[in-house]
């Protein structure tokens, strides 16, 4: 069995109002998810590039569903470096041979950027058939011949941070690093430095609720219709922050805090990037709902194809 | 087909062979081990930094207070230590005195998250090495022969726990947020203290979590490690290397930060040494890094990659304390430390291990610094951090001020040192013109899993490996068992 219509509900609940596409999260819909590209759960792969883990760490704080619920019920999580149990070359051999037995039909997470200097060196991901594969090796094979690659963070949707101003490895994004090497698979990404865990979990669950609805290409289609320009699903991505901000009155009658604990007014002049910023972080909140960045502190447009460089500086004087 | 093919073929039953584990799985990055065996015993090691970014040469040039953000993207497990370390600096170059009520939210939030990843280093980084999961990728396939030795209730109560230190290091997480803002990655610290003053109802809420996670630690994390351990007895007579270890100190339970809850000191030789940062060179022969950048201090450090020198074989550079190899992470801290034991702890070696220990030294250096030894280090240290927090949430005050201002100086500089979960971190900030001219950075990953220094001298996870039993290298568990003891 999948995720339970009760888990599900709630993780889509508030941010599927006004699209006209609440069909789509019909519970009796829902609880079909289970069924899959072969009738297991999908195989996933997942590449770590020039990362930092957060966004799989970000990911294990998922909710609904729980991060078990998520990997013994939803995906087969079949190579993934930081929780795997093999280690070495045959993890490496058996990731390819994933890849080779459901060719076109398995996903790949591509979790930090590409770099393609020096030959790709910057990033080893391992070694096969006793020979070094790099992230730029990785991504021309196993990447391309999935049936989609979800690029997960800002480094791996937009180059992030190790794209930024003073990079010397020639750090790309999926999306980018494809284009480059005339590589048509799709990709979606989930930007964020790193992304909320609904994001990942809830653009999964509704690209295999669309395959298992209408077919691989099919229901690959309808996602796409869902992104935005910057290959975002609107669903979580399509509101701007500061439009919605809490804080939007205080900030229409121009009343602003003066310094990050005097919090009785909008941080627009503390440096808050809300107002360049796609997210639905204003109502999701943060872990569990405890808090968010702006209540917090400011935004520094963390999901948008420009952090941090077009961010910068973060704060104000 | 499984296990790992060797280099080359070895000769005959004794004989040498090299094997390379490429990725090492279950730590944060990339790392690669090549290890030489003979006579079913690891005689060489060279470990690999596979992964380069270059946060030092991407923070050139920007507004110094982005550096509180940009450098949490080290690392996603613990970007609080990197938060907390640069905000130090930062402190300490803008000469602004961070508020009292900023230093203990700054150690609530910093502090929460050494508990997330002790957790989740010990359940869902290393216990694959002990514990056999579900018949579920991603807990298959794994080697043929795991050498996985629970009894098989034992095993299940484990595989269970795996599953609620789920929960439990994502509880730990909302406590982090509750001041932090959002986990990974907080945006509540900042220069001059943190961004949120404590009301009642936030410390009430952070307050419970820490009693379901207290909870958790003191009945089944740290009694665990000690049941697990009894189980592998053997893998506390491996994985010393040098038994020379450091400790910058972290957590300031004082304004004037000079009464530290995990103390700052070295041993080096079988001797305990006061902390003289000066005494910090890196080195990068083996490093790809341009060699006329080597034996430098971090004030004067300078960050050029050379991703084709030969000779080199690892994008970590080498740091050595007056010459010498030294471990950091939670076995140097204890060591230095030295706190009493857990009380379940103490029972448990008795019970267990016939052992009379009161304090951490009393396991004795051999057991102390083995394989094991680090995990029940890891667990005495989360233990030992419950007291500190417990303490922080008496003496911080709601409503009071956790922040202090300051200007951009044109020209500055400064240094921040603390302890990630995994070891010493230091961050250096040279500001020009009130921009960054120069951030230099020496992580925990820098102080274990360095390579060869300029001598020779291997870094000490390699000098850990070497003695380690590979009785079958189709099935070399132990090379990998040593590592993630070190939680790379």
């Amino acid at each position: 069995m999948s995720l339970n219509r009760r888990d599900f509900v709630k993780l889509c609940t508030g941010t599927v109002a006004g699209f006209g596409i609440s069909q789509m999260f019909h519970p009796a819909v829902c609880e079909a998810i289970s069924g899959s590209l072969n009738g297991e759960r999908p195989p996933v792969l997942w590449l770590q590039g020039q990362g930092c883990t957060g966004c799989s760490v970000s990911l294990l704080n998922s909710v609904h569903p729980t991060i078990a619920d998520v990997l013994l019920k939803v995906i087969s999580l079949e190579f993934h470096p930081t929780v795997m149990a093999w280690e070495g070359e045959p993890a490496m051999e058996h990731m390819m041979k994933i890849a080779e037995q459901y060719k076109g039909k398995y996903f790949v997470v591509v979790e930090g950027a590409v770099p393609t200097e020096a030959d790709g060196k910057y990033c080893i991901i391992g070694e096969a058939h006793h020979k070094e594969i790099s992230m730029a090796d990785a991504m021309k094979s196993v990447a391309a011949n999935a049936a989609a690659v979800l690029a997960v963070g800002t480094c791996a949707a937009y180059g992030g941070i190790p794209a930024a101003q003073g990079s010397e490895t020639g750090a790309k994004s999926v999306s980018a690093f494809f284009k480059e090497n005339g590589i048509a698979t799709p990709v979606v990404n989930i930007p964020g430095c790193p992304p909320h865990p609904d994001w990942i979990v809830g653009t999964v669950v509704v690209a295999l609720n669309a395959i298992k609805a209408k077919g691989l290409a099919a229901g690959l289609a309808d996602v796409v219709k869902l992104l935005d320009a910057d290959g975002r699903p609107t669903p979580f991505y399509g509101r701007n922050v500061h439009e919605n901000c809490p804080y939007l009155e205080a900030y229409d009658a121009g009343k602003m805090c003066e310094t990050f604990t005097k919090k009785d007014g909008c941080r627009y002049d503390l440096g808050c990037k809300g107002p360049m910023s796609m997210c639905d972080s204003f109502e999701r909140k943060w872990n569990g709902g405890v808090n968010w960045c702006v209540s917090n502190a400011v935004c520094i447009g963390c999901v948008e194809p420009d952090f941090p460089d077009g961010k910068s500086p973060f704060y104000s004087a | 087909m499984s296990g790992c093919t060797p280099k080359a073929a070895p000769a005959g039953a004794t004989g040498k062979a090299t094997i390379a584990i490429d990725p090492v799985s279950r730590i944060e990055g990339h790392l690669k081990a090549e290890v030489t065996v003979e006579n079913g015993v690891v005689v060489d090691a060279r470990l690999s930094g596979g992964m380069y970014r270059g946060f030092e040469t991407i923070l050139r040039g920007r507004d110094p207070r982005d550096a509180s953000q940009i450098v949490q993207r080290i690392c996603g497990v613990c970007p609080t230590a990197h938060s907390t370390a640069s905000c130090m600096a930062l402190d300490n170059a803008f000469k602004v005195k961070v508020p009292t009520n900023g230093r203990l939210t700054r150690n609530l939030t910093f502090g929460a998250n050494y508990l997330q990843s002790h957790i989740l280093h010990f359940y869902h980084l290393a216990a694959l090495d002990f514990v056999q999961g579900p018949d579920s990728a991603p807990f298959v396939p794994r080697f043929a022969k795991p050498d996985l030795r629970l009894p098989k209730d034992i095993n299940a109560a484990a595989v269970d726990q795996y599953l609620e230190a789920l929960e439990v290091r994502r509880i730990c997480h909302e406590m982090v947020a509750m001041f932090g803002g959002r986990m990974p990655h907080v945006q509540g610290q900042v220069v001059g203290g943190t961004t949120q003053i404590p009301t009642k109802e936030a410390l009430v809420e952070y307050a419970a979590r820490f009693t379901k996670v207290r909870e958790f630690v003191e009945k089944k994390y740290v009694p665990v490690a000690y049941t697990v351990g009894a189980a592998y007895k053997d893998l506390f007579s491996f994985g010393q290397g040098y038994k020379n270890c450091i400790s910058f100190g972290a957590f300031p339970m004082n304004d004037a930060m000079t009464e530290l809850h995990l103390k700052r000191g070295v041993y080096i030789d079988g001797k305990d040494q006061p902390f003289d940062p000066k005494l910090i060179k890196e080195y990068v022969k083996y490093s790809w890094f341009d060699d006329a950048t080597t034996g430098l201090h971090f004030s004067e450090g300078k960050t050029v990659p050379a991703p084709h020198k030969a000779g080199a074989y690892s994008f970590v550079k080498a740091p050595r304390y007056n010459g010498k190899a030294v471990e950091s992470g939670p076995v140097a801290r204890m060591w230095v430390t030295n706190p009493e034991l857990s009380p379940v702890g103490q029972k448990l070696l008795k019970d267990l291990f016939k052992l009379n220990a009161k304090r951490f030294r009393d396991l004795g250096d051999d057991k102390a610094f083995s394989v094991m030894g680090r995990h029940v280090a890891r667990a005495e240290e989360t233990y030992y951090m419950l007291s500190a927090i417990e303490r922080w949430l008496k003496e911080v005050k709601a409503g009071e001020e956790t922040f202090a201002s300051a200007e951009i100086p044109a020209k500055s500089e400064g240094v921040g040192f603390t302890e990630a979960p995994r070891g010493s971190l230091v961050h250096y900030i040279n500001i020009k013109d009130q921009k960054i001219d120069n951030y230099q950075i020496v992580s925990a990953t820098l102080w274990n899993c360095n390579p060869r220094d300029d001598s020779g001298q291997l870094g000490p996870v390699e000098r850990a490996l070497i003695g380690t039993p590979v009785p079958d290298i189709s099935n070399p568990v132990n090379v990998a068992r040593v590592i993630r003891a070190f939680d790379p």
